[in-house]
């Protein structure tokens, strides 16, 4: 075991002595790296991390960080963080979820955690896929896409992952690529130092069931032309000159590129992560083309836990009952002699 | 008819009307009062599952019993020596519950074609003979509270609602009891919000009091003396108020905090309430959005070193069994309590039944056995409550409580515990001296419970899960034999709990006859069943009251072999009896059955006992 005096750790340190057990050349491994890589940046000790799963492949994931872990049941892994964060504020509590888990058997408890704002933050692992159960459609599958369960292609509507985690009153979301670990690292340290839920999906391509799904954006000749990063502060620009950016035209928001039609950056949408109104990250959300990568929105609110704290600071003021002795004699009682 | 004269020992008083009416107010107060007294108390609220059921109909009565006695009393009786019906529906929901001779108190205001026919009485039953048989007090009651409180300024509404406090006034006076523990709650309830509500309901407590005065209600009026209880400081407590202070004792006596994950339901939801109220005590009560997140969230406080329990009743003990073989198999400590009631899916809400013993041995996939406990009285639910935790916390394993509505809504004089007279509990952490050589899975060698390693500790680093582990290392593990290894150890470390509990003990005779079985919220009436009960002569009669179900006490056995019959008694349609017949086999079992949503009635079981003592 390692000895933790000093927290001077590399990402190796959290990695366990378990065998990882993905399919060569999922998505998944790149994402591990990334979280093992931004483990020692956020520097919290190894004792005080917990990750938690539900099921499917990403599920896997607690099994191979060298932190504590909880595999949990298919759907339920947000009761699990919250009663482990409840349990103990001081834990950094990861949950790992895919988009079965999350949004078809635990969409309920997925919302709800997200409408509390405890601090948890939760890596919500989308491949459009049921990988596990071997290539079942999921909530967010693409209409008309054939699958073993949809043989003659999807007829639900699928959900837009963010527009669900914002309609839930998230304070916190971004997205992100498995082709792109470096900036993923990125998001996971900005998920650790935002105060309440924090959502990150990232697209994820599944090898066997749903290879290339993301390749339109993903795919060396397209990522540059297909992929916009947001920053804070920042106008949204993209493309492999750099030339192109998004502007917005009433309600809608359109692709220009600068100098054509007499464009010129001052037209171009300036990134605002932190406004309360969430209209414009919904409209981020739902872009189809290009896909907007990067925290979309991070508000601060007084996460669960501290109004918790609040509450239990002011009861403790105001009860006449300061420890059980006092609760179990209070009211009225009577001697029998 | 002349006024009967009734036994002063113990009186069953009934308090029925509109679920408006304020009935379980009203009744609540009487026992308060009656158990401020030193009198011994049980009582039974019966309300219907709608919070405002059609007026003046047989559905929307609700009804408060309490049974008072001067010596001890065990069950909330089971005939009513005095019914309030505040209307025509309250007298048709309860008359069958009325001996004849026994008195009825009528607010003859609320006894008018109308109102008896919506009640489903065919005629008038002030005249058409029904009440013969009865001591019958007519009175005016929502007329004379109008009239008693006519200057105080007050819509007719809101005079009207205390009209409860009228017919409350008019028992006090019947049974000698003061009013001052009423004034005072209605004082502290509306003096400082509504000073003009306390003083009208004050005023029409004490103007039925007098009128009850006037009229000589009830001329053979009597005093209940104080009981005999063993010697101590004593308090009122309900059911489920008696549960979570037990869960709340046991926290602080483990040197943990408590947290709950729960849903509402009924007939549970008093448990989420009371321990909501503790925060400070290191309480922590999460309302989860469904009976699943309740469980798992406990589940992974549980993880991260809380005593964890959720509550709930049957359909929400159904939600929770993916969650109980995720704790079965984690062998984390965590307790579930299930205020049963009827089922089976929504069933009867509101009404007991002791529906849910064979859900909460058997109710999950694979090998998944765990403890299973079950409170006998309202006061009692403390003390399994806290037994739950202990047990929990030692073994490393799931426990079960039961209880039921009957249990849970009822109330009892309860003997206070201080804090330095409950046991020790010891949670199973891991000792010093294998910080060095832990492994998740090493278990203690007498219990086999596993350590408990909590997160913040940088030894104790580990991952778990809900795929069959190593038997030592935790990790995943498909290898055959190991999987076998695994479903026996649990099943045995379950079973070695057996050492931990006490015998079964037997009340009545100790060998003989008839040996009654009963287990859970039935003691109370099984109990005074086998102590009144005077069949064919020189027989012997026992009672083996089970608290310890899953395991069951070591000399089960041995008790039932030294009886010639044993009768099972249920209000189910008979689950403990297939428990028995697989566990300890060997003996003949009868049984005695009853599903109504009510509680057993002497009589029905002095019955049930002739018969099987008759027979050859």
């Amino acid at each position: 075991m390692i000895e933790t005096k000093e927290i001077n750790y590399t990402p190796k340190d959290f990695s366990s002595d378990q065998e990882v057990k993905w399919c060569p050349g999922c998505g998944d491994y790149a994402i591990l790296k990334a979280v093992q890589k931004a483990m020692p940046l956020i520097g919290k000790k190894r004792e005080d991390v917990v990750f938690v799963s539900g099921i499917g492949c990403s599920s896997r994931f607690p099994y191979y960080m060298d932190t504590y872990g909880f595999h949990g049941i298919h759907g339920r892994a947000p009761a699990l963080a919250s009663g482990v964060k409840l349990a103990n504020p001081d834990l950094s509590v990861w949950q790992i979820t895919g988009d079965g888990d999350a949004l078809a058997i635990g969409g309920n408890h997925f919302i709800h955690a997200i409408r509390r704002n405890m601090g948890l933050n939760i890596l919500l692992f989308n491949n459009r896929i049921y990988g596990l159960t071997k290539g079942q459609f999921s909530p967010t599958t693409d209409l008309g896409h054939k699958t073993k369960s949809s043989p003659q292609g999807v007829i639900d509507n699928p959900f837009h992952p963010g527009e669900l985690i914002l309609g839930a009153q998230g304070t916190f979301f971004a997205r992100a690529v498995d082709i792109n670990p470096r900036h993923l690292t990125d998001v996971v340290v900005e998920a650790e130092e935002h105060e309440g839920t924090a959502v990150i999906e990232v697209l994820q391509n599944c090898i066997i069931f749903n290879d290339k799904v993301f390749s339109e954006f993903t795919a060396k000749e397209n990522k540059d032309e297909a992929l916009l990063y947001l920053e804070h502060g920042k106008p949204m620009i993209f493309g492999k000159e750099g030339n192109k950016g998004l502007r917005l035209n009433g309600l809608e928001i359109e692709v220009v590129t600068i100098g054509e039609n007499g464009v010129t950056l001052d037209d171009l949408i300036v990134h605002d992560a932190h406004k309360v109104n969430p209209t414009m990250h919904f409209m981020l959300v739902r872009l189809e083309y290009p896909m907007v990568l990067g925290v979309i929105r991070s508000i601060e609110q007084e996460p669960f836990e501290q109004r918790l704290t609040k509450q239990v600071e002011q009861v403790e003021k105001q009860s006449p009952f300061k420890n059980m002795d006092d609760l179990l004699l209070s009211g009225e009682t009577w001697d029998i002699k | 008819m002349s006024v009967e004269k009734q036994e002063l020992e113990k009186v069953v008083i009934k308090f029925a009307g509109d679920s408006g009416d304020g009935m379980q107010l009203t009744g609540m107060q009487f026992t308060g009062t009656s158990a401020l007294l030193g009198n011994d108390i049980a009582t039974f609220p019966d309300y219907p599952a709608e919070i405002r059921a059609p007026q003046g109909t047989v559905a929307g009565v609700s009804g408060f019993q309490v049974h008072i006695g001067q010596t001890q009393v065990l069950t909330p009786g089971d005939h009513a020596d005095l019914l309030v019906a505040m209307n025509a529906a309250a007298l048709k929901a309860n008359l069958d519950f009325v001996p004849v001779g026994r008195t009825i108190i009528l607010d003859t205001d609320n006894f008018k074609r109308r109102d008896w026919e919506k009640a489903g009485f065919e005629t008038d039953p002030l005249s058409s003979g029904v009440l013969d048989n009865y001591n019958v007090i007519e009175a005016p009651i929502t007329s004379l509270t109008k009239t008693a409180l006519s200057d105080m300024g007050m819509d007719n509404k809101t005079v009207v609602r205390s009209k409860n406090m009228f017919a409350l006034g008019m028992v006090y006076w019947m049974f000698s009891r003061p009013m001052t523990h009423t004034e005072k709650f209605l004082s502290d309830k509306f003096g400082n919000k509504a000073p003009i509500v306390a003083e009208a309901n004050i005023k029409a407590m004490r103007a039925g009091y007098n009128y009850a005065e006037t009229i000589e209600a009830l001329s053979s009026a009597f005093t209940i003396l104080p009981c005999d209880l063993e010697p101590g400081t004593y308090k009122n407590v309900m059911g489920n108020q008696a549960t979570a202070w037990g869960f709340l004792a046991a926290a602080e006596k483990a040197g943990l905090d408590l947290f709950l994950g729960s849903y509402p339901i009924t007939p549970a939801s008093e448990i989420l309430h009371e321990i909501a109220a503790y925060k400070h005590f290191g309480a922590k009560a999460f309302q989860a959005e469904d009976e699943i997140a309740g469980v798992v969230s406990a589940i992974g406080a549980s993880f991260a070193g809380n005593l964890a329990i959720t509550t709930t009743s049957g359909p929400g003990l159904a939600l929770k069994t993916e969650g109980l073989g995720l704790a079965t198999i984690t062998e984390l400590p965590l307790v579930v309590v299930d205020v049963q009631r009827g089922g089976p899916s929504t069933g009867l809400p509101t009404k007991t039944e002791q529906s849910d013993l064979l859900q909460a041995l058997y109710g999950r996939n694979g090998e998944s056995p765990l403890v299973v406990i079950a409170a006998s009285s309202p006061a009692n639910c403390f003390d399994f409550a806290f037994e739950a935790s202990k047990i929990a916390l030692e073994h490393m394993t799931p426990v079960i409580l039961l209880t039921d509505g009957y249990l849970g809504n009822g109330s009892q004089p309860w003997k206070i515990r201080t804090m330095s007279e409950l046991p020790e509990i010891k949670p199973n952490f891991v000792p010093d001296n294998l910080r060095e050589e832990w492994l998740p899975y090493m278990r203690d060698k007498e219990t086999l419970a596993r350590y408990w390693g909590i997160p913040g500790q940088v030894d104790y680093i580990h991952r778990i899960g809900g795929l069959e582990k190593d038997e030592l290392t935790g990790n995943v593990s498909y290898d055959p034999i190991n999987h076998e290894h695994m479903v026996k150890t649990r099943a045995e470390k379950v079973r070695r709990v057996a050492n931990s509990i006490p015998n079964v003990l037997v009340d009545g005779e100790q060998e003989g006859d008839l040996l009654v079985v009963g287990w859970g919220g039935t003691y109370g009436s099984l109990l005074t069943a086998i102590n009144q009960y005077e069949g064919e002569k020189g027989k012997k009669i026992g009672l083996a009251h089970f608290n310890y179900i899953n395991p069951l006490p070591k000399n089960t056995a041995e008790v039932f072999g030294k009886f010639k019959k044993i009768i099972v008694c249920e209000l189910n349609d008979g689950q403990f009896i297939h428990v028995l017949r697989s566990n300890v086999p060997g003996f003949k079992y009868d049984r005695f059955n009853k599903i109504q949503g009510l509680p057993f009635t002497v009589t029905e079981l002095h019955d049930a006992f002739n018969k099987i003592i008759s027979e050859d």
